[in-house]
């Protein structure tokens, strides 16, 4: 393990930030104070931690439908994101897009996405406009098992291909596209890593549940596209932990599922074990992470109730820079 | 006669349509649900709701639960309904139409007339469209005013559960391609709908309360904004024609001008943004149509030229409401010109 203790603390606790985040979203959207859709990214985080500590602000990543954990890991703000949830007009985007569209493109986060299989052609085209510039910035993909059956995403793949684009396609198959399941969907079997092998790129797959393993693979991976060899794609395998959207009945889960899966494939979890028992942090060490970061969700979610809203005005604003 | 939803009236006709023509197949994304898992097939039956039931009933043949690729869905049901077929696809939102625009566009409201009136393409899209759910830019657009404007296409937007019920039906046995634009904010919207066999043919408005002084013409959710204000308006005196436009294209213009005539004022109320819209569609038919007949000035009433937004705040903002169009009526009244001349 290559990682320092400060890396392994600030990995930790970006998982936890974004655990808690979840967590209590699902909670507070019982209460009834969150309008629209809301997708959880629990059970997901080792991937989005163990992709973006890797990065900087001049990287790349566009997200999907899903997309707090992957906008947590690459620097938006928590506070501004929980303000956006929330509707407030000091929201990250000013409570004009919500949780589907949180975006901060100066962190490199060019946005969460609402249209399934949107994201992938424009990373390539991020990865063009690094290219062009030279200086081995990436531009990545997330991509969800479903999302791999988007035209838009072979499209993508081929092109990135065909141009030598610095992108990696990152998919997140947590076995479900909804309420279906990726062995019906992706017809190789729910194997999405060969598709991209189809395609001419190098592939990579890992156990996107264990946030070393995912770290290890994208630090190759990184090397790889950094070094010019051209786009590469990587599967993970990954669980979430709560319903496709909040209030998903989830009919489609076997009896037990969701208790087995917390019980057997928590990342956080399986972070604390590894690394008490080997002895490089102390369960002291995150214990007081886990404080703190409690914290922060309670202060993000009362300011985010108390925080300014929109008013019709705000309607008309920000649809051009000038017209 | 029953009440049902509206999502309860779809499924309903859907089950019918299936049993009485084995032509009829349904596809799209989870319109089975709980495929290759542990739950089983129809562990949701769409996620409206508006397909459960079929696949039990129908089969995997016929209720084809396909992966999330538009572009296929649509283009496999303007493939199957040339083949003979007639499919019904379902978009899970009127939105995503735009990530298979060129199958709607290109392909099946052009194949006909292409073809030298040697083919058929009697293929459904049914969609949920409408802003009022806080679902955001890119799931809460009505989109139906863009479909209008392409020549091949029927466009139909159900206003109530028997409205639904009718027109859905009408669509499947039509023998061209329609867009069928469902309200999804009134997916549990409730009504007395006919359990039997009902057919609501298209171009054929209906009028949801009767008036002499203003003519509202209106569509689909926008349909019970308008009843609303023209109830209120009913307590100050003032009647108002409300017109549910029922189909967009074919549009009913008879009913719209015969309509005109008879109040000489006209309020377009509608759920698209204001450029090149049906709103502006409506007024210039009647100003080239109906011009004498005008006491005042044609007055629209639509959204901004914006995105739909996501807070509650600004949705609300954004949708026009019943006092917009309370207010357009006024105006239309208050028109210095619009005393008889
Ligand atoms: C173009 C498009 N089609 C369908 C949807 C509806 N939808 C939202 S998320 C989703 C499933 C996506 O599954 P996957 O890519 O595996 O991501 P996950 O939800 O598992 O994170 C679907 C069908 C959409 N938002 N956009
Ligand atoms: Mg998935």
């Amino acid at each position: 393990m290559q990682l320092s203790r400060e890396q392994m603390l600030i990995a930790y606790r970006q998982m936890k930030v974004i655990r808690e985040f979840e967590e209590r979203l699902h909670n507070e959207i019982q209460k009834g104070e969150i309008a629209g859709f809301t997708h959880l990214y629990s059970g997901q985080e080792a991937v989005a931690v163990g992709v973006c500590e890797h990065l900087t602000d001049g990287d790349f990543i566009i997200s999907t439908h899903r997309g707090h954990g992957h906008c947590i890991a690459k620097g938006c703000d928590v506070k501004g994101m929980m303000r956006e949830i929330y509707g407030s007009s000091e929201g990250l985007c000013k409570g004009k897009g919500g949780s589907m569209h949180i975006a901060d493109v100066d962190k490199g986060m060019l946005g969460a996405n609402g249209i399934v299989g949107a994201g992938a052609p424009i990373a390539v085209g991020a990865a063009i406009s690094a290219q062009l510039d030279g200086d081995g910035r990436v531009a990545i993909a997330f991509s969800g098992d479903g999302a791999c059956n988007q035209g838009t995403t072979f499209e993508a793949m081929n092109m990135a291909v065909v141009l030598k684009a610095p992108c990696i396609f990152l998919f997140e198959n947590n076995h479900y596209s909804e309420h279906t399941g990726v062995d019906y969907a992706v017809g190789t079997a729910g194997d999405i890593a060969s598709r991209a092998e189809a395609f001419g790129m190098k592939v990579w797959r890992g156990n996107g549940c264990d946030f070393f393993a995912v770290f290890e693979v994208m630090r190759e991976v990184l090397e790889y596209v950094r070094a010019g060899h051209g786009p590469a794609a990587v599967e993970l395998d990954t669980e979430r932990f709560f319903g496709h959207f909040e209030g998903d009945p989830q009919r489609y889960r076997g009896p037990g599922e969701l208790d087995r899966l917390r019980a057997t494939r928590d990342c956080l979890e399986a972070f604390r074990t590894s690394v008490t028992e080997a002895k490089l942090l102390k369960g002291a060490e995150l214990d007081q992470i886990d404080f703190e970061v409690g914290r922060l969700i309670d202060e993000a979610v009362d300011e985010a109730r108390a925080a300014p809203r929109p008013t019709a005005a705000d309607v008309l604003t920000d649809i051009y820079i000038s017209y | 006669m029953a009440i049902m939803q509206l999502r309860e009236a779809i499924n309903l006709t859907l089950h019918q349509e299936m049993e009485r023509d084995p032509r009829v197949i349904v596809l799209g994304e989870d319109v089975v649900g709980g495929m290759g898992t542990a739950g089983g097939p129809e562990a949701i039956g769409g996620i409206w709701k508006t397909t459960e039931g079929l696949y039990a009933k129908f089969g995997a043949g016929r209720v084809i639960d396909t992966p999330i690729s538009e572009s296929a869905i649509i283009g496999a049901a303007a493939g199957a309904a040339l083949a003979g077929k007639r499919p019904v696809a379902e978009l899970m939102f009127a939105d995503f139409i735009g990530v298979c625009l060129d199958q709607i566009w290109n392909q099946m409201a052009k194949f006909r007339y292409m073809f030298g009136g040697k083919s058929r393409c009697p293929a459904v899209i049914r969609v949920a469209y409408g802003a009022g759910r806080n679902a955001g830019p890119q799931h809460s657009q009505a989109v139906y005013a863009m479909m209008t404007a392409i020549p091949g296409l029927k466009v139909v937007i159900p206003s109530s559960p028997a409205e639904a019920k009718g027109l859905l039906t009408q669509a499947i046995r039509d023998d061209d391609p329609v867009l069928f634009f469902e309200p999804k904010a009134l997916y549990a919207s409730r009504e007395e709908v006919p359990e039997g066999e009902y057919l609501i043919p298209f171009g054929h408005a209906r009028t949801v309360r009767e008036g002499t002084d203003v003519t509202i013409v209106t569509c689909g959710q926008m349909v019970a904004v308008a009843a609303k204000a023209a109830d209120k308006l009913a307590q100050q005196g003032i009647g108002c024609d409300v017109l549910d436009l029922r189909t967009t294209s074919p549009i009913d213009e008879e009913a719209i001008l015969d309509s005109v005539e008879l109040t000489g004022r006209l309020v377009v109320l509608d759920e698209n943004p204001p450029r090149c819209g049906l709103a502006v569609d409506i007024a210039a038919n009647v100003a080239t149509k109906a011009f004498s007949a005008l006491r005042a000035p044609v007055k629209m009433v639509t959204p901004p030229h914006s995105p739909v937004p996501f807070a509650v705040e600004l949705e609300r903002a954004y949708l026009p409401g019943v006092g917009d169009v309370e207010a357009a009526v006024h105006e239309l009244l208050g028109y210095r010109g619009s005393a008889p001349r």
